[in-house]
């Protein structure tokens, strides 16, 4: 047992950067252990990404579709995957830290009776009955080595500390039929409300504009946020203090509590840099902040920083900036 | 009606912790602890659901040593009615501590088990999935609303997904996972804390309950992490921009 299985959530639409991350992941994974990756891509999108998901050096990418999988809840999913790994051994099965694998796969790892490590950051070895980890703990504040011992781990991966791996040779791809009764009777998923925005996602961003506290509201400060995002093409992000405001919606959310992020450049406004908002931010390429407190915490980890008052300082910049691009 | 809620035993939101001489413990020589904020969110939302209803018993369950002691006095001190403590000994692993909360959901059959999303020491986010999997019960994580059905069959939970906002129905019993937006805990009063020392607390050895298998997973150091460079206080915006297209950082 040295090969690895990484777990994709394939919704409509084509793979997104943390799914090419994971594979990265996986390829690593499988190098640590001494074997070869391979990929299961679960949900309505399974069959259209397949083809690009066979690109990237896994030895064989399987497929999982049909009227259960159509909608993602977690019992669904930690059937469908336990599912397919019977009668199949692996050493490592992995996915990217999304909301729907931190339900999913601790409910899997108790299915399996798998130890399981969360959102790592480093993989440091895998051997035959040891697989060594790095993870982040106390929001962030430390790193910790977890050491798992067991034949078969699960282990889910923070997407933005791994690389997407160059394209490669096509891979094979299988179609599995999904068993029937996955679908937990005592569940319903009644919908979603999703923000539809036209700025890029905060996951695939290569910039972010966050707003705090600072910038008062959508009445004030946050409009102007919003338009040196749109000069920079960047995506939006928000502290909790903003979201709680109702000034954002809780999707915006990065920190401990929201989303993890680490873009190559993360401008920070109005915002104090709370451990907790540090948590979700720091590993960000370059940080600049804009701030009219010389003293908040977010200075200590900005790369460039700028002690100002932002509603004058932010219109500035969008107007130099919107010069320079010309 | 009766709820379940897990809890455990976390330093202080605000604390900093620091690695002890060595690099494979911490120093928490002078760390105070706390309910774990998203097990008082788990707490919070119980009590309002038995004031909704008028009536419901609220049991809070840590699997711990004496000292987590203090924190099921906390939630009592909230208006939790009586408490269960799970004493493992030594390091337990999420799923042993998920096998030993199996048994007493077993044990007392509640109707929903409320658990925060996270530990904010380990930052694992495991235990409840882990045990809504060996329960074979449905769940709900990340829940920012809970409301339970007028016939208390079933429960709307609106979840904070990566997507935005989820709202799913599970039949009870079910096990939803508390967010920060769920509620603001209140504060315990001063009679609540007095009343809090003469609820019951329950201690069973874990060997009791369950047989919670081998530790699997364990933390085998701590590193600090790597110091960056102080960055550079810029004068202007004008020096700012420039910086920002020299660099070719846009
Ligand atoms: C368990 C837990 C989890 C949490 N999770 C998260 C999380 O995931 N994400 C998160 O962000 N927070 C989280 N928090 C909250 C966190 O502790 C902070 O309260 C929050 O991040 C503060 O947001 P802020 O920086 O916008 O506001 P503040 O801390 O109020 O900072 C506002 C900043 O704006 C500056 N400012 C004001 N006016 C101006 C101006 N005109 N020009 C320039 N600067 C100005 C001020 O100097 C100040 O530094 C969590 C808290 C807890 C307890
Ligand atoms: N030792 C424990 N005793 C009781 N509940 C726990 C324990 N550890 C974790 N939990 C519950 O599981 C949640 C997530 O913890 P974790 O998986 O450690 O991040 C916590 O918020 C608690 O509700």
């Amino acid at each position: 047992m040295t090969d690895t299985l990484i777990v994709i959530q394939a919704a409509s639409g084509e793979l997104g950067k943390s799914d090419l991350s994971a594979v990265g992941f996986g390829l690593e994974l499988a190098s640590a252990a001494g074997g070869q990756l391979d990929l299961l891509l679960l949900g309505p999108g399974a069959e259209a990404q397949a083809g690009p998901a066979a690109a990237l050096g896994a030895r064989q990418v399987f497929t999982m579709g049909g009227a259960e999988l159509e909608t993602y809840t977690a019992e669904v999913f930690a059937g469908a995957t336990a599912f397919f790994l019977e009668g199949r051994s692996y050493r490592c099965v992995g996915a990217a830290t999304n909301s729907a694998s931190r339900e999913y796969f601790p409910r899997l790892a108790a299915v399996l009776d798998a130890p399981m490590a969360s959102d790592v950051l480093e993989v440091e070895s895998v051997d035959p009955d040891r697989a060594v980890f790095t993870r982040a703990v106390f929001v962030g504040n430390l790193l910790a080595t977890v050491e798992l011992e067991a034949p078969r781990v699960l282990v889910t991966c923070r997407a933005s500390e791994f690389e997407p791996p160059p394209s490669s040779e096509a891979a094979p791809i299988e179609a599995v039929d999904a068993p029937g009764g996955l679908a937990h009777p005592g569940k319903a998923f009644v919908g979603i409300e999703a923000a539809t925005s036209d700025r890029p996602d905060l996951k695939e961003a290569d910039i972010i504009v966050s707003v705090g506290r600072g910038t008062r509201g959508p009445e004030e400060g946050i409009p102007l946020c919003e338009r040196l995002a749109d000069v920079l093409d960047a995506a939006l992000g928000a502290t909790r203090a903003v979201v709680d405001a109702g000034w954002m919606a809780n999707e915006f959310q990065i920190g401990q509590t929201g989303k993890i992020v680490a873009p190559e450049v993360y401008i920070a406004i109005g915002l104090s840099g709370s451990i907790q908002h540090l948590a979700g931010m720091r590993n960000s390429r370059t940080i600049v902040a804009i701030n009219k407190d010389p003293e908040a915490p977010i200075f200590e980890v900005a790369d460039f920083g700028l002690v100002a008052d932002l509603f004058d300082a932010v219109p500035e910049l969008t107007a130099a900036l919107e010069k320079r691009s010309g | 009606m009766k709820l379940l809620v897990t809890l455990k035993r976390t330093p202080q939101r605000d604390a900093r912790i620091r690695i002890a001489e060595g690099g494979d413990s911490l120093d928490l020589d002078n760390i105070q602890f706390e309910v774990n904020p998203f097990d008082e969110l788990a707490v919070e939302e119980a009590l309002r659901i038995r004031e909704t209803l008028g009536e419901a018993e609220v049991v809070v369950v840590t699997v711990g040593g004496e000292e987590s002691q203090q924190q099921l006095v906390s939630a009592m001190a909230m208006g939790a009615d009586r408490a269960v403590r799970i004493d493992g000994g030594g390091t337990l692993d999420s799923l042993q501590i998920a096998r030993a909360l199996a048994a007493v959901a077993a044990r007392e059959e509640p109707d929903l088990v409320l658990s925060g999303k996270l530990a904010v020491d380990d930052e694992c986010g495991q235990v409840p999935a882990m045990l809504a999997g060996l329960l074979g019960w449905p769940q709900a994580n990340q829940a920012s609303s809970i409301e339970l059905s007028a016939d208390g069959a079933s429960v709307t939970v609106v979840c904070e997904v990566d997507a935005g906002l989820e709202t799913l129905r599970l039949d009870l019993p079910a096990l939803v996972t508390a967010d920060l937006r769920l509620n603001e805990p209140r504060y315990a009063s001063l009679p609540g804390i007095m009343k809090a020392k003469k609820k019951p607390v329950e201690v069973l050895a874990i060997e009791e309950l369950c047989d919670p298998g081998a530790t699997r997973s364990r933390v085998t150091g701590f590193r600090a992490l790597q110091e960056k460079p102080p960055g550079a206080i810029l004068g202007s915006v004008d020096e700012l921009a420039e910086v920002l297209v020299e660099k070719k950082l846009i």
